[in-house]
């Protein structure tokens, strides 16, 4: 259990730093003077001629990612060459906007659809499990841009129930910030139901052709106790891998959704920076969306042996 | 019975789109860039069947230019993917040692990245574009193609064929090509199709978000992002486009299911 606990980890850390590197090469790979592009157009050649030494920019690429390195570490991720604020906190008050609602529609998503998946799963072919799998496999067609569109039309413009624009933070109001979220959660939390019902759905229907399963309802196991304490476990362990990914994905690019209901998330950040060519905050969000994505992996790694011991085993 | 009613469904779907896209290639009803400014935002009517736009423009005929639009972008970026994606996949699966660990650690880190994200770091590089689109996504898709292919690679090599192969003097690649590359079709081909899908989503994501195919030119992503301020005057310019990205969608998605089905018999019951 520890072995394993502690490959994860390490797998982890080196992933990190693959990650970082990554970062560093695309940011190098953008046309022109990193310095320059680092400071905005507004920069003095004085200024420039600091950070280029802090930088090392003379020296080889390996020895300027050691400098590159070690001011991401402590913290510095640079200022908005458009707005003038200090990235990190501006990146973590936009991530925060972006993870209550993702957070929010996964685990809606998955209430619905585990159980959803579960039951079709347990009475193929009927009539239930054909409505479940169609039905899953139209949400996961709908683009959520679209589905939102549609959304923000019916509930916003023409029954008036949720306002069309703007952002209000949990801190200030909190029943005026759900109004606001209420949309895109929903939205989202639809279309990962289709993809999370697929695949539980797919993944219980292998673990009840298993003979444990058969064997446990020959010994007069009731029927719920087999679906929940013996099918669910193994069945959820697949799952569980998919909603990692999931969160992950989503934490970093939910921009399209973000854009149609104008809320402040760190995708509609990104792009707003990628079109003024804000490189400090496009470095921070990837740096963050793309660490926060590894973490999340290794948490479902980590959770992983709760459901399915064996994969501790060497 | 459900697998035919997917390919059936599927096939139907993705072949009316194909069918209006290489339609759209030569001839729409109107010209799609055609300004007329006395018929704005005009409903569907037996003139326009799906109305015209904020400039005028038929409707339709900005659907079936973007659809070739999309559809082309897509195909392109796939085959991109798959190609380079096979070469580099075989090329990890073959070698052993540091070459083989290297490659596996870049596509790791590529993977790191949620797709959608790496595509958008990828434009600030190459640029915004039709021709951004395609390179940004193939390569966010490379790493995908890669460890399918990597993977069958390393369970096809040590198989007695392969070996036998190799024992009558058959060269290294002409055991690869003849003996191991047919292993990685039926992977491929089913990851190919759900490809397809995401890439007319991902461009119509990225043309909404304006980094995509600018207009005037029409996709389906753009048309939608430009009916935005005109939503309650004239829904048919967002349901329109909506509808088809969804169809491609829904086509590609059953087609995938179908052939996954067919090509992967342990997946055929479920």
């Amino acid at each position: 259990m520890f072995r394993y606990f502690l490959r994860r980890t390490s797998m982890t850390a080196v992933t990190l730093s693959l990650v970082g590197i990554a970062v560093f090469l695309i940011m190098r790979m953008i046309p022109g003077d990193p310095a320059s592009l680092m400071l905005g157009e507004s920069a003095t050649d004085a200024q420039l001629e600091i950070l280029r030494s802090r930088w090392g920019l003379d020296q080889p690429l390996p020895i300027q990612f050691g400098y590159w390195l070690a001011s991401v570490l402590s913290g510095d991720f640079g200022i908005s060459t458009r707005t003038g604020q200090v990235v990190l906190p501006l990146i973590l008050d936009r991530f925060a906007v972006t993870a209550s609602i993702v957070v929010l529609a996964v685990f809606i998503a998955v209430a619905i659809a585990v159980p959803a998946g579960m039951i079709a799963a347990w009475r193929q072919n009927s009539l239930i499990d054909i409505v479940a799998v169609s039905v899953a496999t139209l949400l996961l067609s709908i683009p959520s841009f679209w589905l939102g569109l549609i959304m923000l039309l019916i509930f916003g413009l023409k029954l008036g129930w949720v306002p069309v624009l703007g952002f209000v933070g949990f801190d200030e109001n909190l029943l005026r910030a759900a109004s606001f979220i209420i949309l895109p959660v929903i939205t989202l939390a639809l279309i990962e139901t289709g993809v999370l019902i697929r695949m539980a759905r797919a993944s219980t229907i292998e673990v009840l052709r298993l003979e444990y399963v058969t064997h446990a309802r020959a010994k007069g196991v009731p029927e719920w106790r087999v679906l929940l304490r013996h099918v669910f476990p193994n069945a959820f362990a697949p799952t569980l891998t998919l909603i990692g990914l999931m969160l992950g994905n989503l934490l970093g690019g939910i921009a399209v959704l973000e854009t149609v209901f104008t809320l402040p998330g760190i995708g509609r950040l990104l792009v707003e920076s990628i079109f003024a060519r804000d490189y400090p905050v496009v470095q921070g969000c990837l740096l963050l969306t793309a660490t926060v994505f590894v973490l999340i992996n290794l948490v479902v790694d980590l959770l992983y042996p709760v459901f399915d011991p064996r994969i501790t085993v060497e | 019975m459900m697998n035919k009613a997917n390919l059936i469904a599927g096939g139907a779907l993705t072949g009316l789109l194909l069918t209006a896209a290489i339609i759209g290639a030569f001839w729409t009803p109107y010209d799609p860039l055609r300004l007329d400014m006395l018929n704005r935002l005009g409903p569907p009517s037996p003139v326009h069947w799906l109305g015209t736009d904020e400039f005028g423009r038929d409707v339709l005929s900005r659907l079936m230019t973007g659809a070739t639009a999309s559809l082309s972008i897509a195909a392109v970026t796939v085959a991109l993917a798959i190609t380079a994606g096979t070469i580099i996949g075989m090329l990890a699966g073959s070698a052993r040692g540091w070459t083989a660990r290297g490659i596996s650690a870049v596509s790791d880190a590529l993977l790191a990245f949620p797709g959608i994200l790496l595509a958008l770091t990828l434009i600030v590089i190459v640029g915004a574009g039709r021709n951004g689109i395609v390179i940004a996504l193939a390569i966010a898709y490379l790493p995908g193609v890669m460890r399918v292919v990597r993977s069958t690679v390393l369970s096809a090599r040590e198989k007695e064929y392969v070996e036998a192969s190799r024992v009558i003097g058959n060269s290294e690649l002409y055991t690869m090509l003849a003996h191991i590359l047919p292993n990685c079709l039926a992977p491929i081909t089913v990851l190919g199709t759900s490809m397809f899908g995401w890439a007319i989503l991902s461009e119509s994501a990225l043309s909404f978000l304006g980094l995509g195919v600018p207009p005037p030119a029409p996709t389906w992503g753009n048309m939608l992002a430009s009916s935005q301020p005109f939503f309650e005057q004239a829904l048919w310019l967002s349901l329109a486009p909506g509808i088809c990205i969804s169809i491609a969608l829904l086509g590609t998605n059953l087609l995938g299911d179908a052939l996954r089905d067919r090509l992967d018999p342990r997946m055929a019951a479920i």
